[in-house]
């Protein structure tokens, strides 16, 4: 490779190395659920909501589709693993593939009538469709267990490490590793070839066209996959708490995810974790002192967030770690 | 004797009770370069558009290398090699002019669903993206955001991406407009060096450019074809004179 072509190598995947500030991130959450075990239930809750935020973000952040019925696909990803494992499958780690899975053709059946239309569509069509999914399991209680729910017994992590309120340690580890996993590869996603349709797109539509980007499969494909990470984080909030009820479906937690989502920072993968946890860390550390008034302060953030534009916590916290070293010219 | 590069038979297109293009029939040989020029609000951008599958025709066909592809998506053309650049800026801001080409050249090459690889990391990628950088003149700039360029470098992004995608048949949507003209010679000077064997069609209100570029020359007036020619005869028209360029010193 000439020079200048190896400088715009360079140039185009300077992002796919992992940088020293990612690498600290990662090791300091593996850190935290040792360093304090007493908090493992609320760092557990944490690192679900950085998924299911994570997930948000694939089709808010990098494919443009605006959503507030997400918690379909988390309901479907939380009844799925409970129906597996009242069904004699009570391994974790395959009732969470599968159920995830099921989650994924879910979003896969549904994207073709969520990419029609406007954003004020997408909205209705998205939050019709976890309405309409929620009322299923209400009304299917053969299935369901219906408004009692369902609780999950389940065999320890590779037969070693049991989760749920025995385990709140090993639970918070089992939701960090598939939370790093699917980060991984969605982080690997991104960087495609794939990856810069789905960025072309969201930028410019009528340009992607004219490049000869057809939208609607790649908007599909990425859809489906968000639904699978989706389904993935409702299988972690049933495993881990070993009961899955009605509420996985309700509208505050499409509602939540987005503005998790908007407090980190779309676009860049970490911000859904990021507002998960200052979201969730807000919420518990005003909630015990304010129990009425948490919201209050959730609510003047979200307006100064908004408000003050592209100014994201998430990213002036990511501009505060050290920055990765830039490639060089071979 | 080889098909036209482009053709279009009868076309005609209406927006309400508005005919943009009336009955327009129009014959590019290989390697052409030729003009439209016409006043403002004439159905250039229209025909444009109609020639790229991105507005769908009242009546009439477009012919590419003989094929009809009036009933192909936008898209399905671009995969033909018919390529267009816009009037008004349609770049990806937040990119990099390096990872935009990158998109461009990725798309051609079917590498859109590749979702295991990483982009730009192949070398002949990285070379055909460092070639159009030279080429247009902005390796420079090539690692910048693109929403912070200069306008002039913009204009030269507009057309490196066109040609990107390889067209056999390159249509440019008034790629002087609004540029300076201090830098209108580098846009020139690009248009001059576009593969002689891509068949151009440039619409443009520069006339000095329109006559320095093209071989042949079509006069669209209110969505018709008012004549077409050589640059000398279209300059000695006088209805040419008349409805566009009585009004224009290059005339
Ligand atoms: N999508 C549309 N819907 C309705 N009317 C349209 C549409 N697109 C173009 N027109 C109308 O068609 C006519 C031709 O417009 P067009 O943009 O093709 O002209 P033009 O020759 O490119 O002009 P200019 O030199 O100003 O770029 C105008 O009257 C315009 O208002
Ligand atoms: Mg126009």
């Amino acid at each position: 490779m000439s020079g200048e072509a190896a400088r715009i190598s360079a140039h185009l995947t300077r992002r796919a190395r992992w940088g020293a500030g990612e690498i600290a991130f990662w090791i300091g959450l593996v850190a935290l659920i040792f360093v304090a075990p007493s908090r493992a239930l609320l760092i557990n809750e944490i690192l679900i909501a950085g998924l299911f935020a994570l997930s948000l973000d694939l089709i808010l952040g990098y494919a443009g589709i605006i959503s507030l019925g997400h918690a379909a696909f988390f309901g479907v990803g939380a009844y799925g693993a409970a129906i597996l494992a009242s069904h004699g499958i009570n391994d974790p780690i395959v009732g969470l593939v599968i159920a995830s899975l099921i989650a994924g053709l879910v979003g896969l059946a549904s994207a073709p009538l969520v990419l029609r239309g406007s954003d004020l569509t997408r909205l209705m069509v998205t939050l019709g469709i976890c309405l309409m999914l929620g009322e299923l399991a209400n009304k299917n209680s053969w299935a369901t267990g219906g408004a009692d729910g369902l609780s999950l017994e389940l065999t320890p992590i590779f037969h070693l490490f049991p989760i749920g309120f025995t385990g709140q340690r090993n639970a918070a580890l089992y939701s960090l590793a598939v939370l790093f996993l699917l980060f991984a590869l969605a982080r690997r996603i991104v960087q495609s070839p794939f990856g810069l349709s789905l960025r072309g797109l969201r930028e410019n539509r009528l340009r992607a066209g004219a490049l000869g980007i057809s939208a609607p499969r790649r908007l599909i494909a990425i859809y489906a996959l968000a639904a699978v990470y989706a389904g993935a984080a409702g299988a972690l909030v049933a495993q881990t708490t070993q009961i899955v009820s009605l509420d996985v479906f309700d509208f505050h937690r499409s509602a939540d995810a987005l503005l998790m989502l908007i407090i980190g920072g779309t676009g860049f993968l970490y911000g859904g974790i990021i507002g998960a946890a200052l979201f969730i860390a807000i919420k518990d550390g005003l909630s015990t002192a304010t129990p009425e008034y948490w919201e209050f302060w959730i609510g003047l953030l979200l307006v100064a967030l908004v408000l003050a534009g592209r100014e994201r916590i998430g990213a002036r916290i990511a501009g505060l770690l050290p920055r990765r070293a830039r490639g060089s010219a071979a | 004797m080889n098909a036209p590069a482009l053709e279009t038979r009868g076309l005609a297109c209406r927006f309400g009770g508005l005919i943009a293009t009336d009955n327009v029939s129009l014959n590019l040989a290989p390697g052409a370069r030729h003009a439209l020029i016409g006043p403002n609000g004439a159905g250039k951008t229209t025909l444009v558009n109609l020639l790229t599958g991105m507005v769908k025709p009242t009546s009439g066909q477009v012919l590419l290398q003989g094929e009809d592809v009036t009933a192909l998506s936008a898209h399905a053309r671009v995969r033909r090699g018919l390529s267009r650049t816009f009037q008004i800026n349609q770049l990806f801001p937040d990119m990099t002019p390096a990872e935009q080409l990158c998109l461009a050249v990725g798309e051609r090459l079917g590498e859109g669903g590749n979702w295991r690889g990483i982009a730009g990391a192949d070398r002949a990628m990285a070379s055909e993206v460092e070639d159009l950088l030279r080429r247009f003149d902005l390796m420079s700039v090539m690692d910048q955001p693109t929403r912070q360029l200069a306008y002039g470098r913009q204009r030269l992004l507009e057309i490196a991406l066109a040609l990107a995608s390889r067209p056999r048949v390159l249509l440019l949507d008034e790629p002087a407009a609004g540029v300076p003209e201090g830098e209108r010679a580098d846009i020139l000077a690009a248009l001059a060096a576009l593969p002689a064997d891509v068949t151009i069609l440039l619409i443009e209100h520069d006339m000095d450019l329109v006559f320095r570029f093209a071989q042949r020359i079509s006069v669209l007036v209110a969505g018709r074809m008012l004549m077409e020619g050589s640059p000398a005869e279209v300059a000695a028209d006088s209805r040419v004179r008349e409805v566009y360029l009585g009004a224009d010193a290059h005339g």
